[in-house]
């Protein structure tokens, strides 16, 4: 390109008057390495600009991961503690009530050896007077 | 179930947001400087985007949008760093200088350039690095800065101005 058109477009520049389109040629213009001498302060501004676009962020970028899953975390836990302490508390309630009837059962059990003994000592009783009277008889007879 | 559409969410997400990355990456070194720092913040700007994750979704223009957070939050930072130690502050720039001569006896211009980048106002340096540097388009700096076309170009043209004539100074010098 004539020099011409590039001072004209310097001038521009120096206005905030070009184009993005026009900056480009005068990037690319000044790439060259024959640039007279009173535009060489161009050269060093141009090339530091296009070199400063080539600076890269090295660290990789990252994102919380837990942030939103914690909230299901830790309704899922709370969960997990309502069961077990309703599982935990229905257990005990069970455990209580199978207590309960065996308690009875044993109870219903010892009540009928009982009535049933006495039952028998009733028949004893009898045996007894029985034999008392036998006794008598008998030992009045010798 | 939850898990995936999850991740396909984020990795939708990435999809959008991972292409502007060097140029979040690059305006936040500019103006904070350090390489470290401007990585940090390119991390929280992505933490930031990632939490206005559905906002994005109605946003014509993500990336303007996160360079505008980039501005932002990068302004931020250097208010508190600033409010919070002056003297640190003072510090460097004696650092500076002492660096800056001896990059001048190297002849080192583009380190030269980055300096005479970095003392010019906060808005023409974001300037210069929005349009010389990422080639953005007049409506998108806009976005990005919140200014009239006609303001970024009057700043514009001033901070090129500044450039080609410190450079020259320098140049007479015999520096450069």
């Amino acid at each position: 390109m004539e020099l011409f058109k590039i001072e004209k477009l310097i001038e521009k520049y120096l206005n905030a008057e070009t184009t993005l389109q026009e900056e480009k040629v005068l990037k690319k213009f000044f790439l060259q390495d024959n640039i007279p001498t009173h535009l060489k302060e161009y050269k060093y501004l141009f090339n530091y600009f296009s070199n400063s676009k080539l600076e890269r962020v090295s660290k990789s970028i990252t994102l919380p991961k837990k942030q939103y899953n914690l909230r299901w975390l830790s309704i899922a836990a709370a969960l997990i503690l309502m069961i077990s302490i309703y599982t935990f508390h229905q257990n005990n309630v069970r455990e209580k009530e199978e207590a309960r009837l065996a308690f009875m059962e044993t109870q219903k059990a010892l009540n009928l050896i009982s009535y049933n003994l006495n039952k028998g000592n009733k028949a004893v009783a009898q045996l007894k007077t029985f034999e008392n009277t036998q006794n008598r008889i008998f030992i009045n007879n010798k | 179930m939850i898990f995936d559409s999850n991740k396909m969410n984020q990795s939708e997400f990435l999809k959008i947001v991972l292409p502007f990355k060097d140029k979040v990456y690059r305006l936040a070194k500019r103006l904070l400087v350090s390489r470290d720092e401007a990585e940090d913040a390119t991390q929280e700007l992505y933490f930031k985007l990632w939490k206005n994750r559905t906002k994005i979704e109605t946003y014509d223009n993500v990336e303007a949008y996160a360079m505008r957070m980039t501005k932002n939050y990068c302004l931020d930072q250097l208010k508190s760093k600033r409010a919070s130690n002056l003297t640190l502050v003072h510090n460097n720039y004696k650092d500076e200088n002492t660096s800056l001569q001896k990059e001048i006896e190297y002849g080192d211009s583009a380190n030269i350039i980055k300096k005479m980048i970095d003392n010019l106002p906060e808005k023409q340096k974001m300037i210069v690095q929005l349009r010389d540097i990422e080639n953005y388009e007049y409506p998108e700096i806009g976005k990005i800065m919140n200014m009239k076309p006609t303001a970024i170009r009057v700043a514009l043209s001033r901070a090129r101005k500044t450039l080609r004539d410190s450079f020259i100074k320098k140049q007479n010098y015999g520096i450069v």
